[in-house]
């Protein structure tokens, strides 16, 4: 049976791991392949990388970080972050990425889900949403969040999945780094209404938090940074836990 | 030992040489024919669309070089599924030297997502590419189209329905897993390949 996957999130600045809470307040976390390959050892079934630097140097640096990632790491890593066409695609999976991921470049040019899974295969793009509930519903963010669009999240998720996505990120933004529980109504929702995975993020606090998104949530995988590289949850546990409460991962 | 990666028009191709480095093994990446036919191992990776990267092997004549291939070679993915017969993907004859045909996954329920992407399970293992296991491992997937069983399955994945997930016939082995994406277990699987 398909196992419900565990994916710690690996925001890089400047080469070094970061994590925000509610998308500000940057803490430093450690060596992004050591803390990667820590992550591999203890059972993490994916890892996503996201390169959170604006500048173009960043961009060579945080190349150069996939292709040591690639190197030393046995187990799949997306790279998100500052994707915004085929050729950045091309320069990330050549450097040893197995998925990328886009978020606002998507938004701004839908075409480019299109073109991404033509020329790589569906499997290669997720397509990751930040999205927040507002009193019009759910709609989508641009921008780590900062700039608002009229974006439904279902509806373009919607979208991204007809586009030819192979996975969608949701991220909810109300629930980003408070660690109180994922958007589990939101996510059975999208569970339902796509015919892709839906890997869940943001909110995770504690081990029933990822139970109750892969049962009420319906989520394929859950994603989490803080808890994991704070060492307030271990992914060993947490795996035994979550075969104990009969969801089927890999142990 | 030589061994030798087939260089063509797929993806990935670099994640198998890393793989093997971390084993401490140096790789040839190569489309040279002398270099593939005489190599110790040839290891035959893969992702992309089946009929494209068919008709480029054609056009380079690998596809006659690899059925030819005397020494043991491994197919990973979609090296795995142009090994056999025919696939649904394109609607490409593919090298043939596994007598079956490739399908697309029909998902049955709402749950059935293709492509079948993540960690699940081996069960019924039967080559040497899985020596030394002891219980059903999991490795990762990620693959819209299925070979069924037959009479040379290696190991069978219930995903939709029970199906290959490696094969074996003389020198040919094949997987449809990455086992240079599947950690610990994966790595027992490249090691037993180069122990052949």
């Amino acid at each position: 049976m398909l196992a419900k996957r565990i994916i710690p999130c690996l925001d890089i600045k400047d080469g070094q791991t970061v994590k925000g809470t509610n998308f500000v307040n940057l803490r430093k976390a450690g060596d992004p392949v050591e803390l990667g390959r820590a992550y591999s050892e203890q059972g993490a079934d994916e890892l996503v990388y996201l390169d959170i630097t604006a500048s173009h140097e960043g961009r060579k640096t945080f190349t150069d970080l996939v292709k040591r990632v690639a190197a030393n790491i046995s187990i799949p890593f997306t790279v998100g972050g500052g994707i915004h066409e085929l050729s950045d695609v091309d320069r990330l999976l050549s450097a040893g990425a197995d998925k990328v991921s886009i978020n606002s470049s998507a938004i701004k040019n839908p075409q480019l889900i299109d073109d991404i899974a033509k020329h790589f295969g569906a499997q290669v793009c997720v397509v990751a949403i930040d999205a927040k509930q507002t009193k019009f519903g759910w709609k989508c963010f641009l921008n780590g969040g900062r700039i608002e669009t009229d974006k439904d999240l279902f509806d373009w998720a919607k979208e991204a999945n007809e586009r030819g996505a192979g996975e969608i990120l949701f991220t909810s933004m109300d629930h980003d780094g408070v660690k109180t529980g994922y958007a589990n109504e939101a996510l059975a929702t999208l569970s339902d209404l796509l015919t892709i995975p839906v890997i869940a993020s943001g909110g995770a606090g504690n081990m029933e938090h990822f139970k109750d998104t892969f049962v009420k949530g319906k989520a394929d995988a859950a994603l989490a940074a803080s808890v994991f590289h704070f060492g307030e949850i271990k992914i060993p546990e947490l795996k035994h836990y979550l075969c104990a409460e009969g969801i089927n991962v890999r142990l | 030992m030589n061994i030798a990666i087939v260089k063509y028009n797929a993806g990935n191709i670099y994640s198998v040489d890393y793989a093997l480095k971390r084993l401490g093994v140096e790789a040839v990446i190569t489309s040279d024919k002398e270099i593939l036919t005489k190599a110790d191992k040839v290891i035959f990776p893969g992702v992309g669309e089946a009929e494209t990267t068919m008709n480029y092997l054609r056009e380079q004549k690998l596809d006659l070089l690899i059925k030819d291939l005397k020494q043991p070679t491994l197919g990973i993915c979609l090296g795995m599924q142009l090994m056999c017969r025919h696939s649904e993907e394109g609607n490409a004859d593919c090298l043939g030297i596994f007598d079956i045909d490739v399908k697309k996954f029909q998902p049955k329920r709402h749950e059935d997502k293709v492509p079948h992407m993540g960690w699940n399970t081996l069960t019924n293992t039967n080559s040497d590419l899985f020596k030394g296991f002891e219980k059903e491992e999991f490795v990762y997937f990620v693959h819209s189209f299925y070979v069924p069983l037959n009479d040379y399955t290696a190991a069978t994945t219930d995903y939709i329905l029970p199906y290959s997930s490696a094969l074996h016939k003389d020198n040919f082995y094949a997987t449809q897993f990455h086992p240079e994406k599947s950690g610990a277990v994966g790595e027992r699987i490249l090691r037993n390949f180069l122990d052949l």
